[in-house]
């Protein structure tokens, strides 16, 4: 194919993947910059909004209603598991590293004895084809792009417009004059956990019927995550949306211009180099 | 938590520690639930190591290999065991992980003090686990598919005798791709070992042969989205060759159809991108009228023969090739049969070798049998199809299948001889020492 | 004095332990010990230093494959793939440490991810020398002492080399954090401003500590490679880095012997599970989670706090 319509097609590619990208590490982004926790376990909501929206849409028929459930469904999930661990080790930073892996495994391995090993397939809920002059392209993964794009925009005035996004926002800045100021800080921090894993498990279920879901996908999506969200800069939402455009474009034009383990290497290479030299990230506040 | 002083204490904190540490060393400490005094004497059970992937990527052919490794047990029981002897398996899970595989050889040949081990699939598991095997001095009969047992890289201790290597399986397919689908080739295949034996050998026999490579792409292991790799395909391929596998395949199917959709050239896969996964999934929809590799046809028809079916409903396999008791749950037929083989493999050999207990002369003998076998013949032992054997190798050869889509079913369209699949030999493993 | 004698008296144990543990035993604990020294290595730079790596796989792999591929392909003896893999340790641990050499927390941990991850692609890129995923098997290693040499994977000889590496880290690593260098980097740790303040030159500082860290990890990769015959690209992938950072964090970051309890732990954690289920990984997990709970700052770092705050 011309360099012109591969670098389109790639493009293309790396717009869609930078869409769910944004929207699968905006929860992370949210648990790291509120809560300031690592949280391991991230990969595997993502894989859990997966895997449940393939066992709803399979029991009702409907990839709507699968969508609707895999977000409570996993935030749910979250939530139990900040009341039983996380609020008793007190957040502290290391030791929810090793929990959140414990949990990780727990939940991989349960996934593994129900759902099994196999990489299962969802309907598309609309399936067309886009078709260029040079190539086809799949209709659902830009229905995806879009519908990513207005969660964000839902999520971003969500935090600005209300009242628990203002909440979220003062803890995250600064907790101790949060608490001073009345706000349940222990609630919050549940809720944004519990959000966090419901956004992922929201991407999750979008990709579902373009990828599989596999027990194991949870890995990529968390390493993704943390690089765009640690990119971005932390603390800063918009951060991490600008870094997942930038690592998915960016990802998307190297891939033309090199053979694709080369193409990966440079572009892994790119993202260490500015985060080397910008230590901040992109958006982050200057460490005080 | 306490806050007591430390000189409140009374028991001293070195003693303690070493407590605790023998304490979590003890907890470790083998309690056989197997009385092993009879194995050892040559009597009493044949226990067979199983190193089986039940977590990590291999899971989905774990499963269906330790399902395999059952039916072919309870059949080999019912028929009187192995020289009169029933046949125990002990299956530990290395995790698809070449340092727990070597760890798992370990496990079963000093704890559980096996008699032999078998069952690995995935080629870095084998090579990370294989030497262990070589040092502890105990067969380990693979069912990998890959070419390291031939190549003469691992050790006299391995063998695979249940299941055909890529580099045969290419050697048989590679001409009738050439004559009856195209001459000039692009291939895709995941970036590393089992990708590059496809590169290898495929390119091999097809510039032999009168062939052009137009392209080679090769796709790093961990890609979950393939659309962007596919413009590298030149407009005058006239056939696609993949072997695309791991969780990703049906998305790298999907998007293939989406990205030729009619304009495509003539596709041929192998059958390892779709084991466990259904062919009429959705979006699979475009392979119709292409081909893959089979080594054991997955859809049975009017012409499968009598052992195949009891081989079949042994292992409970439907004639879609999927679970007998869940439809949705696909087998990986061209694989697990391996297992069964090489369970027949150890039936013939120790019965032939007088093989009693673990030990020197016993495996010497054991070994010399096993490479001394030239051929098994085709029935309920070896369902797949007639094997050759080549001792100094430790490889078996056998037929190889092509299918085409028809109808979202595979239809063999084509059976190569087991002739056609060796390749020269490079190694021999007989003139290495015990 | 107790501390020194406490750390003896491990070793001591380890020593003695060989001549009454089964033989699968024997061999899982000659394996521990190599990968406890990995760990040792990782906690230099997370409980000394403060900084948390995702990235030390490099180093464990660098180590591996100086070793291995200076034996598979140019026919080095033993004692020069030893040397080849603690040059290739200390290389890469020189490049990271360079490039890391003004980050902190966050950052610092996705760049030494980044940078693990590109080595990583690069062993499968370069395939043709390090045969990639598969990896290769070493044979026929021997140590000359004189006459036709020791082998290697001779369980006794294989044991006693890993305790000796054990050992030699873990005594190392004692004498370092109770050494003026090994103070200043955990006033580093606990304030890196105030530490520059002070008048020393933080960023050199960090790359001691880089290097240290980087050279223990390498030399217990180079071990492993030759104790245990395969050399390949899981190694040096992001798992491998995170199991160090699991083991350290479970036994305790900040103390000298969380590391080996840690590994120690797990490793039967995983074995002791899995023998008795399929479903061993949730076992493990609940493991993990119930000790955590009890003990925030990893086993060891919870007897500290608990019963014996003079441990180091």
């Amino acid at each position: 194919m011309d360099l012109g319509p591969h670098l389109f097609l790639a493009l293309l590619e790396g717009l869609v993947g930078a869409f769910v990208l944004a929207l699968t590490a905006l929860g992370l982004s949210l648990v790291f910059g509120v809560m300031r926790i690592v949280n391991v376990a991230h990969g595997t909501f993502f894989m859990l909004g997966a895997v449940v929206t393939w066992y709803v849409s399979t029991l009702t028929g409907s990839f709507l209603v699968a969508l609707l459930a895999a977000p409570l469904a996993v935030g749910a999930v979250a939530i139990l598991a900040d009341r039983l661990v996380l609020r008793p080790i007190g957040y502290e930073p290391e030791s929810t590293i090793v929990a959140t892996i414990g949990l990780l495994y727990i939940l991989e391995q349960v996934v593994l004895m129900t759902y099994g090993p196999y990489a299962r397939p969802v309907a598309a809920p609309i399936y067309f084809r886009v078709d260029f002059p040079w190539f086809g392209y799949s209709g659902y993964k830009l229905v995806v792009a879009a519908v990513a794009g207005v969660l964000l925009v839902l999520a971003w005035l969500a935090l600005w417009r209300t009242t628990l996004g203002l909440h979220l926002r003062a803890t995250q800045q600064d907790r101790e004059m949060a608490q001073a100021f009345a706000v349940p800080v222990e609630r919050v921090y549940t809720l944004a956990f519990g959000l966090g894993g419901g956004l992922t498990a929201l991407a999750g279920a979008l990709i579902v019927p373009v990828q599989q879901a596999h027990y194991l996908m949870g890995l990529d999506a968390l390493l993704m995550s943390f690089v765009v969200v640690i990119l971005g800069g932390l603390g800063s939402l918009r951060g991490t949306v600008v870094a997942a455009l930038v690592v998915g474009l960016s990802d998307g034009a190297v891939s033309v211009l090199f053979s694709p383990t080369l193409a990966k290497i440079v572009a892994t290479l790119l993202v260490g180099l500015v985060l080397a030299v910008r230590g901040r990230g992109l958006f982050g506040e200057e460490s005080a | 938590m306490s806050h007591n002083g430390d000189g409140a204490v009374g028991l001293s904190r070195r003693r303690f520690l070493t407590a605790g540490a023998a304490v979590a060393l003890g907890a470790g400490l083998p309690g056989p639930r197997v009385p092993r005094a009879d194995a050892q004497a040559g009597s009493g059970p044949l226990r067979l190591g199983f190193q089986v992937h039940r977590t990590g990527i291999g899971a989905v052919y774990g499963r269906w290999y330790e399902r395999t490794t059952t039916a072919a047990v309870k059949l080999i029981n019912e028929k009187g065991g192995i020289a009169g002897r029933p046949v125990e398996i002990v299956a530990e899970d290395d995790g698809t992980d070449p340092k727990r595989g070597a760890e798992v050889v370990e496990k079963l040949a000093t704890q559980h003090k096996v008699d032999l081990i078998f069952g690995t699939l995935f080629s870095h598991v084998v090579i990370g686990s294989a030497p262990r095997a070589g040092q502890l001095k105990i067969p380990y009969l693979v069912v990998s598919e890959g070419y390291h047992v031939a190549s003469g890289r691992l050790n006299r201790y391995v063998f695979q005798p249940g299941i055909t290597d890529v580099r045969a399986q290419v050697t048989a397919v590679a001409p009738w791709i050439l004559k009856n689908l195209g001459k000039k080739a692009t291939l895709i295949f995941p970036d590393y070992a089992f990708g590059h034996d496809h590169r290898d050998f495929f390119s091999r026999v097809a510039t032999a042969q009168g062939g052009t490579i137009r392209a080679l792409v090769p796709i790093p292991p961990t890609e979950t989205s393939f659309t962007k790799y596919f413009p590298r395909v030149p407009a005058d391929t006239e056939v696609l060759y993949h072997v695309m596998v791991g969780p990703g395949v049906l998305t790298f199917v999907k998007e293939m159809g989406e990205h030729f959709a009619a304009r495509r050239p003539q596709i041929f896969g192998f059958v390892d991108s779709l084991e466990g996964v259904d062919l009429a999934s959705p979006g699979l929809d475009f392979l119709e009228g292409t081909y893959f590799w089979e080594a054991f046809p997955r859809y049975a028809g009017a012409g499968t023969p009598a052992h195949v079916r009891t081989y079949r409903e042994r292992v409970g396999v439907n004639d879609v090739g999927a679970s007998v008791n869940d439809p949705r749950d696909v087998s990986t037929f061209s694989h697990m049969f391996g297992c069964w083989e090489t369970l027949h493999v150890i039936k013939a050999a120790v019965e032939k070798s007088g093989y009693k207990k673990p030990g020197p002369a016993d495996y010497k003998a054991l070994i010399e049998t096993l490479e001394g076998f030239q051929s098994f013949a085709e029935g309920i032992e070896h369902p797949q199809g007639p094997k050759r054997f080549v001792g100094r190798l430790h490889q078996v050869f056998g037929q190889q299948v092509i299918s085409r889509v028809q109808k979202r079913r595979l239809e063999v369209v084509h059976r190569t001889a087991v002739e056609d699949s060796m390749y020269p030999p490079e190694a021999d493993y007989t003139k290495q020492p015990l | 004095m107790r501390v020194l004698g406490l750390h003896l008296a491990v070793l001591g144990l380890l020593g003695v332990l060989q001549l009454v543990l089964p033989p699968f035993h024997h061999g899982m604990v000659a394996r521990i010990m190599v990968l406890a020294a990995y760990a040792i290595g990782y906690n230099l730079l997370l409980g000394y230093t403060g900084l948390m790596s995702l990235g030390h796989a490099t180093f464990f792999a660098a180590g591996m494959y100086g070793a291995g591929l200076t034996i598979h392909h140019w026919g080095f003896g033993v004692a020069g793939a030893f040397l080849a893999g603690l040059v290739a340790a200390l290389a890469a641990s020189a490049v990271v440490g360079v490039i890391t050499l003004r980050t902190a927390g966050p950052a610092f941990l996705i760049v030494t991810m980044m940078l693990a991850q590109a080595f990583y692609l690069a062993t499968l890129y370069f395939n043709e020398l390090t045969m990639g995923e598969q990896g290769f098997v070493l044979s026929g290693l021997r140590v000359g002492f004189g006459g036709r040499g020791v082998d290697l994977t001779e369980p006794v000889v294989k044991y006693n080399v890993a305790l000796g590496l054990l050992a030699v880290c873990l005594l190392g690593s004692l004498a370092f954090v109770r050494s003026p260098a090994g103070r200043v980097l955990v006033a580093l740790r606990e304030n890196e401003e105030r530490t520059q303040l002070l008048g020393y030159n933080t960023y050199r500082l960090r790359l001691v500590a880089v290097l240290a860290s980087g050279l223990t990890s390498g030399v217990a990769g180079v071990t492993y490679t030759l104790l245990f015959s395969y050399v390949g690209s899981t190694f040096a992938g992001v798992l491998y880095s995170i199991y160090p950072l699991l083991w350290t964090l479970l036994g305790g970051s900040g103390t000298t012997l969380g590391p080996l309890v840690g590994t120690l732990l797990m490793t039967y954690a995983v074995d002791v599970a899995s023998g008795v289920t399929d479903a061993y990984l949730v076992v493990v997990g609940v493991v993990l989670v119930g000790a955590i709970l009890w003990a925030p700052a990893g086993v060891v770092g919870g007897i500290r706090a608990r019963w014996a705050r003079w441990l180091p």
